[in-house]
């Protein structure tokens, strides 16, 4: 028997399993899924708890909900992988031996990783929504808050969803106008990056759009610390920015079984051919999703578009054809604007955000780079498709490579 | 370089002040940026960072962040933040010839 292991059972690593295990001869393969535990999240729900549009229920699932009949399932924490004895060791002792391996083991936040961000006033007055415990107790604040200093700071790139913390505001905008608290509420974005909008295309068509919302805007700004008496964060060049709620997207990080396997960058992302999607090292591992270092955006839509690509050269590799597909760096994101609306951005590697009308060009019923109604119900339908059609690996009306069609210069 | 040769070359920059084309760059035009960035002298710190982020932008198409220049070019924060004040990132990017760090829109 051969053996194909899939680390990891989140987005990409469950479309892969329902791609692989249908196709590969059951006499000849064996396919092994690991995770840690046994619920699925959809993370991209995490950012409307905060708001209390979704509750915990709206964004977990039994994993197991969407693996294919049949499938091998371990539950275990990966230990590392030792690619040159082409195994995996698992904390629960065992030894998963592999002839091609998958890593789709994502990215977590480590606010730890800033000087005295889990300090005292973690989650009372300090919190995150890239967990799920993170957006409920910040949900929890926001009901009984009145007002004061908020601030949105991104601890440094890359992270998982780069738009998240522009769409935390526009949606904290509108919030806080509904219970009828906005002008209590001051709102302060503070990037590492040049502005909040930084495509010549997206500045020019939503340059103005943090000042039309009354958002201030502090760029360039990279954290060094918290000062928890003093409610202020600190940057490398001694900025002080005051909070009253502090919102941070700590830095984002490969798992830790990357850097134990000595597999990883400095961020335990692992290096990965932009286009192929298989290790830059070992010619029997592929990565996928987050876990990879790829300047492609870290988002549910590009893992989605990679999988069409990895699926095809997998099936090449194991039948030692040349791998000929090709990921563009494709990616396609929903952003919430507040107020019932929403913005939609198409892009990959060499072609920024444009805009045109999407899927079909000059039908939409999605426009790009322009605030819709429409753009605001593919965000919340976004969430469906992901359940029923995404994770189970069914092709959605999407190209997996970027369209040029619909589209304006 | 003389300064005959420095006065006829002509280097297109983008709309951010940064090299339009990578390819134009060389150590001279790197003390010429440098010298409009208020840094008058290229130190071997000065240099250790400006090869490093060349070398990270050819393998990786992207700059490196402040951790990545920390940990792998051999210089804390502090002192990078003395080579380049306000924002080594960006400045070094610019000194090294390179593009402004960009989002994803
Ligand atoms: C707040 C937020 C909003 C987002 N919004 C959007 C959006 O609007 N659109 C979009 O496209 N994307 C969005 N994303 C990003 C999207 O959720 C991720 O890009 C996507 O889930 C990546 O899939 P993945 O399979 O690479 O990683 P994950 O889905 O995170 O899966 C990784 C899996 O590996 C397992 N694992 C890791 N290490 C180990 C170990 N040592 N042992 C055992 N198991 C392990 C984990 O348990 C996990 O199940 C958002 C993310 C966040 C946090």
């Amino acid at each position: 028997m051969r053996k194909l292991v899939i680390l990891g059972a989140g987005t990409a690593g469950t479309v892969m399993l329902n791609k692989l295990h249908p196709v590969l001869n059951k006499d000849e393969w064996n396919i092994t899924i690991v995770d840690q535990d046994e619920t699925h999240y959809y993370q991209p729900g995490f950012l409307f708890i905060p708001f209390g549009i979704y509750s915990k229920n709206d964004v977990m699932k039994p994993r197991r909900d969407f693996f294919p009949p049949g499938a091998d399932v371990v539950v275990s924490q990966i230990e590392r992988i030792e690619p040159q004895q082409n195994h995996v060791l698992l904390m629960n002792g065992k030894t998963l031996p592999y002839d091609y391996l998958i890593i789709a083991t994502g990215a977590q936040i480590h606010p730890e990783e800033t000087e005295g961000m889990k300090d005292g006033l973690w989650h009372k007055n300090i919190f995150d929504f890239y967990t799920v415990e993170g957006a409920l107790a910040l949900a929890n604040f926001l009901k009984y808050w009145e007002g004061g200093k908020l601030v949105v700071n991104v601890s440094e790139m890359p992270i998982k969803c780069p738009v998240a913390p522009l769409e935390f505001l526009f949606l904290a905008d509108s919030y806080f106008t509904e219970r009828g608290i906005r002008r209590d509420v001051d709102f302060h974005f503070v990037t590492p990056l040049p502005g909040a909008f930084t495509k010549p295309k997206a500045s020019l068509i939503l340059g103005d759009f943090l000042e039309k919302k009354n958002i201030r805007l502090t760029s360039e700004f990279n954290i060094a610390r918290v000062d928890n008496e003093n409610k202020t964060i600190i940057s490398w060049d001694n900025v002080e920015v005051p909070f009253d709620l502090l919102v941070t997207i700590p830095t984002n990080k490969g798992d830790d079984c990357i850097k134990r396997s000595g597999m990883g960058d400095e961020l335990n992302f692992v290096p990965t051919d932009k286009q192929t999607l298989r290790s830059l090292e070992y010619e029997n591992i592929f990565i996928i999703g987050d876990a990879t270092d790829l300047p492609s955006s870290k988002a549910g839509s590009a893992a989605h578009f990679q999988s069409d690509i990895l699926f095809a050269n997998v099936m090449s590799a194991i039948e030692s054809r040349p791998l000929r597909a090709r990921f563009d760096g494709h990616t396609n994101c929903f952003i919430e604007s507040g107020f019932g609306k929403g913005i939609l951005i198409d892009f990959n590697y060499d072609t920024e955000p444009l805009p045109g009308k999407f899927p079909l060009p000059g039908v939409g019923p999605f426009s790009l780079l322009e605030e819709t109604k429409m753009n605001h119900y593919g965000k919340i339908m976004f969430r469906w498709m992901y359940w029923n059609f995404l994770l189970k690996g069914q092709d959605l009306p999407i190209e997996s490579h970027m369209q040029m069609a619909g589209k304006r210069k | 370089m003389t300064i005959k040769e420095l006065i006829a070359r002509t280097i297109e920059l983008d709309s951010d002040g940064h090299l339009k084309n990578m390819n134009d760059w060389d150590e001279s035009l790197a003390n010429a940026l440098a010298f409009e960035e208020q840094i008058f002298e290229l130190t071997p710190d000065h240099w250790k960072v400006i090869n490093y982020m060349r070398n990270e932008f050819k393998t990786k198409g992207d700059a490196p962040s402040i951790r990545k220049l920390t940990k792998e070019s051999g210089i804390d924060t502090k002192t990078l933040y003395a080579l380049f004040p306000k924002g080594p990132a960006k400045k070094a990017a610019k000194i090294a010839g390179l593009p402004k760090p960009k989002g994803c829109i």
